[in-house]
């Protein structure tokens, strides 16, 4: 196996440069996907047969919820690089992604309270989908303060990394809790296995919102750790020509 | 690998997992805690507590739903498909309380096992689909029943 683009990885400078080259693709291909799938979903999509429009929050509390659990993943996935291989640009990755994510998952708690107030008689009830969401919330907030808090680099990359690390646990809780247990949240309505409980004309407008979710997450943690890696290395010479070139 | 690096993705691994089996043993002590309401099987056999606030859940049967003319009562049936359980509710019920909708609800059972609710929450299922293609599937189901049968609990 060809390790060479791992290895670059570790290179403060080459992420700067790749990561400028990908931000417009991503940047377009994200508003696009978003203007296109919001206006399907919310004008031409048709509406649900018991929920009537209140359903169309789908087309934002899926693809925020989706991000926020892949978000996660990526940080505990970060988090391994940074403890084993000591790769500081994974350090930079996680500090990044956790507020990303802790939005996310904000937004896809507050959806769902103003979708479960027409539908269930509720905002709020506390069962499994939605307490290990709330979870999930509190885990990003810990990552956050914990890399606040410590001011030596080394220690916060180390204790975040493993916080990171051991809350996994609680991706696969939020995904089976509608199966586990009882719940108030339905289950889920896309499978691997089986069709989608949901015509074409439904979820397809849905796919480009999760598509233009994921895109619009990747602009936004690109940007973010452009001006990370630049803050960091900032003694060095190429941020002092890069900044020049800039200015 | 650098052996270093191979050590301490090990030991990474082994809290990882660590952890989970601890959660999996947690979760699996507090199972019955974690579930949201009872079945009405549940109910008849004498799982749920009585003298406590219990939850409640399952399907509303079909012709079980008696409104109060002067007042906002209402009594409905609720079942898992086993055992069936009376619920009696004051108050406004949820936009997709109707009969065959999964609900839950929150209350005391009383000495007749029935169950005073104070609030009641529909269930929506994964299902979703225009308002057409549900009518449509409604017609084909009477076509082939061909008269009158109350709709299947799934």
């Amino acid at each position: 196996m060809n390790w060479s683009f791992f290895h670059k990885l570790g290179s403060p400078k080459w992420f700067y440069d790749i990561s400028g080259r990908w931000l417009p693709w991503f940047a377009v291909a994200g508003v696009a996907l978003l203007v296109v799938g919001s206006i399907w979903g919310l004008f031409f999509a048709p509406q649900d047969y018991q929920q009537g429009n209140s359903f169309r929050i789908i087309y934002i509390h899926v693809p925020a919820a989706f991000v926020a659990q892949s978000c996660y993943m990526m940080l505990a996935v970060a988090g391994v690089v940074s403890l084993v291989w000591r790769m500081k640009l994974a350090d930079v990755a996680l500090k990044c992604a956790a507020p990303i994510g802790a939005w996310m998952t904000f937004v896809a708690l507050l959806t769902g309270a103003i979708w479960g107030k027409p539908t269930w008689g509720t905002y709020w009830v506390w069962d499994a989908r939605l307490t290990s969401m709330l979870i999930l919330l509190f885990l990003y907030f810990g990552i956050i303060a914990l890399g606040q808090a410590i001011s030596n680099r080394e220690t916060s990359a180390k204790a975040t990394a493993v916080l990171a690390i051991v809350g996994t646990v609680n991706i696969p809780i939020i995904k089976y809790s509608v199966d586990w247990w009882n719940t108030l949240h339905q289950p889920a309505t896309f499978k691997v296995t089986a069709k989608p409980a949901m015509p074409v004309e439904m979820w397809l407008p849905l796919l480009l919102m999760v598509l233009g979710f994921y895109a619009l997450f990747t602009v936004s943690l690109l940007m973010r750790m452009r001006l990370e890696v630049l803050r960091r290395e900032q003694k060095t010479r190429w941020v002092r020509e890069t900044l020049e070139k800039l200015s | 690998m650098h052996p270093q690096r191979k050590k301490r993705l090990v030991l990474v691994l082994l809290v990882v997992f660590g952890v989970g089996v601890a959660v999996a043993l947690a979760l699996g002590a507090l199972r019955q805690n974690i579930n949201l309401f009872y079945t009405p099987t549940e109910i008849a056999t004498g799982v749920a507590p009585e003298e406590a606030r219990i939850r409640a859940g399952g399907m509303v049967v079909a012709g079980s739903v008696r409104r109060s003319s002067d007042s906002l009562d209402v009594t409905f049936d609720v079942t898992d498909g086993a055992e069936q359980v009376t619920i009696s509710y004051s108050g406004i019920l949820p936009d997709l309380f109707r009969e065959g909708q999964g609900i839950v609800a929150l209350g005391r059972l009383n000495q007749d096992r029935v169950l005073i609710a104070d609030e009641v929450l529909a269930k929506h299922d994964e299902e979703y689909m225009p308002p057409e293609v549900a009518q449509a599937l409604e017609k084909v189901e009477h076509m082939k029943v061909d008269g009158y049968t109350p709709p299947a609990a799934n």
